[in-house]
């Protein structure tokens, strides 16, 4: 039988989905971690806040994060009475070694601390080219940093500024809610080092955490909500002038 | 091939399309990442990476396997929920290696104020000082025992 073009074609789409399943491989075998038994955020409760620092110089050292850069930072907000439209915010250094006392006394002041919000609609991960971010089975947003190309519109698509650009690497960088410890079993290493637990990792997929006895009783919020990006890191007591 | 009489210029152009389509199948192989698309649009090695990165701070339950007296004393005190590390630093390299990485000694001076300096943003329920005010320059753990630092419980604490 002489191959005509009818055959051929039929025998190159063949050819092609065969050739797909070779290049997909084989899977790996799976560790004994399961993700979609988890869905992670975290929980800030102000009100504890003492602006001390501990989380991001714990931070910085668990992800070997660069001087100048932040994966995690505190914000200070000072409001003077009848100013509640534009708050005074400060974060020296990301908050890393602690806040200088106000020149200004009286008014309103406390501390924010702040990190990628692991957004279930994450506009960072939307814009990104090539699938270098992404979300992982358990609500994580993570940065694929041997595939990232380093184009920077992720850096420009987070509304909380969360993403910079390693200056070594060329790569976007985030909080990767420690994804090496959270899947150890282990909390995040600014909610480890938190001295007053202001910072909770939660497992809203675990019903015996208590975020759920919390959320029963206390009203939360997150950043920016009219973003609507499913922010996953829950603030209590946030005041309405935190941006 | 008689139908195909006046189709030559038919023929050239499917061999382009098909030379096109080969060419297309070749550079997706050599610049598609292996497996992407298994779990998301991502490659799925780089959740294997992630988890791979090295721990720094060991946890405060590793502490506890060992130092259960201090993590006992400590239950009882005003530091209950600060964890080890969050004073003593990262130690999981003394955790793997207890006998030979030892951790330093740390200074109250500069430990204490870190957390307790006043400030006018911390919550009011928090126990700060103005350090040179409070002790004039003596260390802070002359008076109060870090692992529980109320004076009195740290007495009682003593004369056991």
């Amino acid at each position: 039988m002489s191959m005509t073009r009818r055959h051929f074609l039929l025998l190159t789409a063949v050819a092609a989905a065969a050739w797909d399943s070779i290049i997909a491989g084989t899977p790996e075998a799976a560790s004994s971690y399961n993700a979609s038994n988890h869905w992670y955020g975290m929980l800030i409760n102000i009100e504890e806040c003492i602006g001390c620092g501990s989380c991001v110089r714990a931070c910085q050292l668990e992800n070997n994060v660069p001087d100048g850069f932040y994966r995690t930072w505190v914000e200070r907000y000072h409001i003077e009475d009848w100013q509640v439209e534009s708050p005074t915010v400060d974060s020296p250094d990301g908050g890393k070694n602690g806040f200088p006392e106000l020149k200004e006394t009286g008014g309103k002041n406390f501390f924010v601390p702040k990190l990628c919000n692991h957004c279930a609609d994450s506009p960072c991960t939307q814009v990104c080219p090539v699938g270098a971010t992404f979300h992982t089975p358990d609500g994580v947003v993570l940065v694929d940093s041997k595939y990232c190309l380093g184009c920077r519109y992720c850096i420009q698509a987070c509304p909380y500024g969360c993403r910079f650009l390693n200056p070594t690497t060329n790569t976007a960088e985030k909080c990767s809610l420690c994804y090496h410890r959270i899947t150890k079993g282990l909390t995040t290493a600014c909610c480890e080092n938190c001295p007053t637990g202001a910072r909770q990792l939660v497992d809203f997929k675990n019903p015996k955490d208590p975020i759920h006895e919390f959320l029963k009783t206390h009203s939360v919020q997150v950043l920016k909500p009219y973003m609507a990006t499913k922010a996953k890191v829950d603030y209590y007591g946030l005041d309405g002038s935190v941006r | 091939m008689k139908d195909l009489k006046d189709g030559g210029h038919l023929l050239r152009l499917a061999a382009v399309f098909v030379v096109v389509f080969v060419a297309f199948l070749i550079a997706r192989a050599a610049l598609v990442p292996k497996g992407f698309g298994k779990y998301g649009h991502y490659r799925p090695e780089a959740l294997a990476e992630a988890m791979d990165k090295p721990l720094h701070y060991a946890g405060h339950e590793a502490c506890a396997d060992c130092h259960s007296d201090i993590v006992e004393v400590k239950s009882t005190g005003k530091h209950k929920g600060v964890n080890c590390e969050s004073c003593h630093g990262p130690q999981e390299k003394h955790v793997e290696d207890p006998a030979s990485v030892v951790p330093a000694k740390l200074e109250a001076t500069s430990l204490c104020p870190r957390c307790h300096t006043a400030n006018a943003a911390k919550p009011k329920n928090f126990p700060q000082v103005v350090p040179e005010d409070h002790s004039g320059g003596v260390a802070c753990d002359t008076c109060h025992k870090p692992h529980s630092p109320v004076i009195e419980a740290d007495t009682a604490e003593v004369k056991k």
